[in-house]
């Protein structure tokens, strides 16, 4: 836990005893006791509605996309063509798709596809654009110009662009070339919050008495500056993810993303809107549409929360 | 200002060279345009061969990237593999979606702008509340999403547009795709705009102005207005690029032979000058509209002066 790095020297033990887990027996800490940034995020995030909604949301959506067969007991691609385009009944609340496909089994396990593209995208970029960004804004002088000039490039690429252009020529398939444009081309934004955080932290008293006492580099980094520094890079991560998600149900639409037979709300968007099939089955579109813009909007939403929650300004 | 300029277009070279490398190696080194012109059939290998060293395809990747860079700074941009210049689908598919492009961005900054400024001037009523929704969920639905329904019950069903934009696109038909490009950027500026109302109509200077007895329009405009539309120029900085990734989405939904649509066209069938070509031109529209973006910056603050 970053608690203790937060902290004015002196206010340490406070804050310690303050710390993030002591849950619900913790009143509204005192005005004027010192508590970190994290202590007083968490303080405001259990209390924000928006936050507490998507929080479940999500939690619900990773679940699924974890073990989808605890709600969709069938399999995704048993079609029976006799049943195309068969409207919501009963047994099959979402109805059937052009293939004869069942349309709720389908959007359950398509869960999958679309969070681990957006996890593992995210992941990327976070971990590339910190990574790069705090060197570049900790070493500073030659390195940064060259980092920063690296991330120029590779921002000068808009990012659809660049991934269609990619992936159509490796044409692989399956989920792990989108990952991997997506972190290619996406780590600059990341990167550029990065080494403003990081110079700002490196400016401390704390870490110019940090490297007084004659603190290693590493330690220096690890120890001082990240703590202080990832705050920002959390609450960009947050708010990027639910829009890589997006990104990718985009490519599948393309014919470019994800393909049959990998199961996913792209896939599904795309083949309900090929040709207009929707048109006397609206069912197909509405049920891989709705998931999915359900899980960009909880996304989009947890982002703005963690960000009014961390962000000092607001204070 | 001058010497600001210059320095910023410097810089912008080594990036674009960077850009167009990477782009020219994914097309190149990643896929084979020869195999890809011959389809599913294997190519005969003299004509192979032929089309090889027609193209500079037998040539190193390093050596076929500057010949190709070379050409370019002399408005050559290539040949496609049937045959016609690159520069010709250029020609065409330019204007249509510039046109594309001026409804959308003209869309999104009036009605962004004055939603944002309505909301932010009336924060927590019905109104604010109402619009915050509104743009989230178009910010959670996807563009291509919206764009077929739109087609279908706008144009198909209703019969208000056209479901398909002819080759000429006047503007008139390009409302209805523009406005569906836009909506996800007017959505931000809209969120933009109204954070940063609501941040400055707690400054002194607005106090002071309402004081000095100025009418509310006036103060509104011009003291409010100017100085909460710094981030949402920032933001459109980034938001050309949006622009032009959503166009593919959007030119293909609605049929409009533009940019975009030349573009995916040239990736599906692996015409590796037209993708090339295209994407070098985008490239740099996009480091040029960055930089106006900053140049705007003193206009609209003239706190700011670039030495």
């Amino acid at each position: 836990m970053p608690d203790q790095a937060r902290q004015p020297l002196g206010a340490q033990e406070d804050a310690t005893a303050e710390g993030l887990t002591a849950g619900a027996s913790e009143a509204t800490p005192e005005p004027g006791a010192p508590h970190g940034l994290w202590t007083d995020a968490w303080h405001d995030l259990r209390r924000n509605p928006v936050f507490l909604v998507s929080a479940l949301l999500i939690l619900f959506l990773v679940l699924v996309a974890l073990w989808p067969g605890l709600i969709a007991t069938g399999d995704p691609n048993h079609c029976e063509l006799i049943r195309s385009l068969e409207g919501p009944s009963a047994g099959h609340w979402f109805g059937f798709d052009t293939q004869g496909c069942d349309v709720y089994t389908r959007t359950v396990h398509g869960a999958r596809a679309s969070i681990t593209v957006g996890v593992c995208a995210t992941l990327g970029v976070a971990l590339l654009g910190a990574v790069i960004g705090g060197l570049a804004g900790f070493y500073g002088g030659f390195w940064d110009a060259v980092l920063s000039r690296l991330g120029d490039i590779f921002f000068g690429i808009p990012m659809v662009l660049g991934a269609i252009v990619f992936l159509s020529m490796v044409s692989l398939g399956g989920i792990w070339p989108v990952v991997l444009i997506i972190a290619a081309l996406g780590w600059p934004q990341i990167a550029r919050i990065a080494r403003g955080a990081v110079i700002t932290a490196k400016q401390n008293d704390y870490v110019q008495a940090a490297r007084a006492l004659g603190a290693s580099n590493t330690r220096m980094l690890l120890r001082h500056i990240l703590p202080n520094a990832v705050a920002p890079v959390i609450v960009m991560a947050t708010i990027m993810l639910g829009t890589f998600i997006a990104l990718e149900a985009t490519l599948s639409y393309l014919g470019v993303g994800l393909r049959p037979p990998t199961v996913s709300w792209g896939v599904d968007i795309s083949a309900a809107s090929d040709g207009m099939q929707f048109r006397n089955a609206p069912h197909i579109l509405l049920y891989p549409a709705g998931a999915l813009s359900i899980t960009v909007l909880a996304f989009i939403m947890l982002g703005d929360a963690v960000r009014d929650a961390l962000d000092p300004k607001l204070r | 200002m001058g010497r600001y300029i210059v320095r910023r277009l410097l810089q912008m070279i080594p990036v674009f060279i960077g850009a167009t490398l990477i782009i020219f190696l994914m097309v190149y080194a990643l896929g084979d345009p020869v195999t890809a012109l011959f389809g599913d059939r294997s190519p005969d290998p003299a004509t192979a061969r032929a089309l090889r060293a027609e193209f500079n395809l037998d040539k190193p990747l390093w050596h076929q990237y500057l010949l190709y860079m070379g050409k370019i700074f002399t408005g050559d941009f290539g040949t496609a593999f049937n045959g016609q210049p690159v520069t010709d689908l250029m020609r065409h598919a330019f204007p249509i979606s510039l046109r594309l492009a001026v409804v959308a961005l003209v869309l999104e900054m009036l009605i962004g702008i004055a939603l944002g400024v309505v909301t932010g001037l009336r924060r927590g009523r019905a109104v604010d509340t109402t619009v915050l929704v509104l743009t989230l969920v178009v910010i959670a639905i996807p563009t291509f999403v919206l764009g077929t329904t739109a087609q279908y019950f706008l144009g198909v069903k209703l019969g208000w547009i056209d479901p398909a934009v002819g080759p000429d696109a006047p503007f008139n038909q390009l409302l209805v795709p523009g406005l569906i490009l836009c909506l996800v950027s007017l959505a931000y500026v809209t969120r933009l705009t109204r954070t940063s109302v609501v941040e400055n109509a707690r400054s002194d200077y607005i106090r002071t102005a309402v004081a000095k007895g100025l009418p509310r329009s006036r103060i509104t405009v011009r003291h409010l207005l100017r100085n909460s539309l710094i981030p949402v120029v920032t933001y459109l900085g980034a938001d050309i690029g949006t622009l032009m990734a959503g166009a593919i989405v959007t030119e293909r939904i609605f049929n409009i032979q533009g940019v975009g649509y030349q573009l995916f066209q040239g990736i599906l069938r692996q015409n590796s000058p037209t993708v090339v070509g295209f994407v070098v031109v985008l490239v740099l529209i996009f480091l040029i509209a960055n930089l106006l973006v900053d140049l705007l910056y003193a206009v609209l603050d003239p706190r700011i002066r670039y030495a």
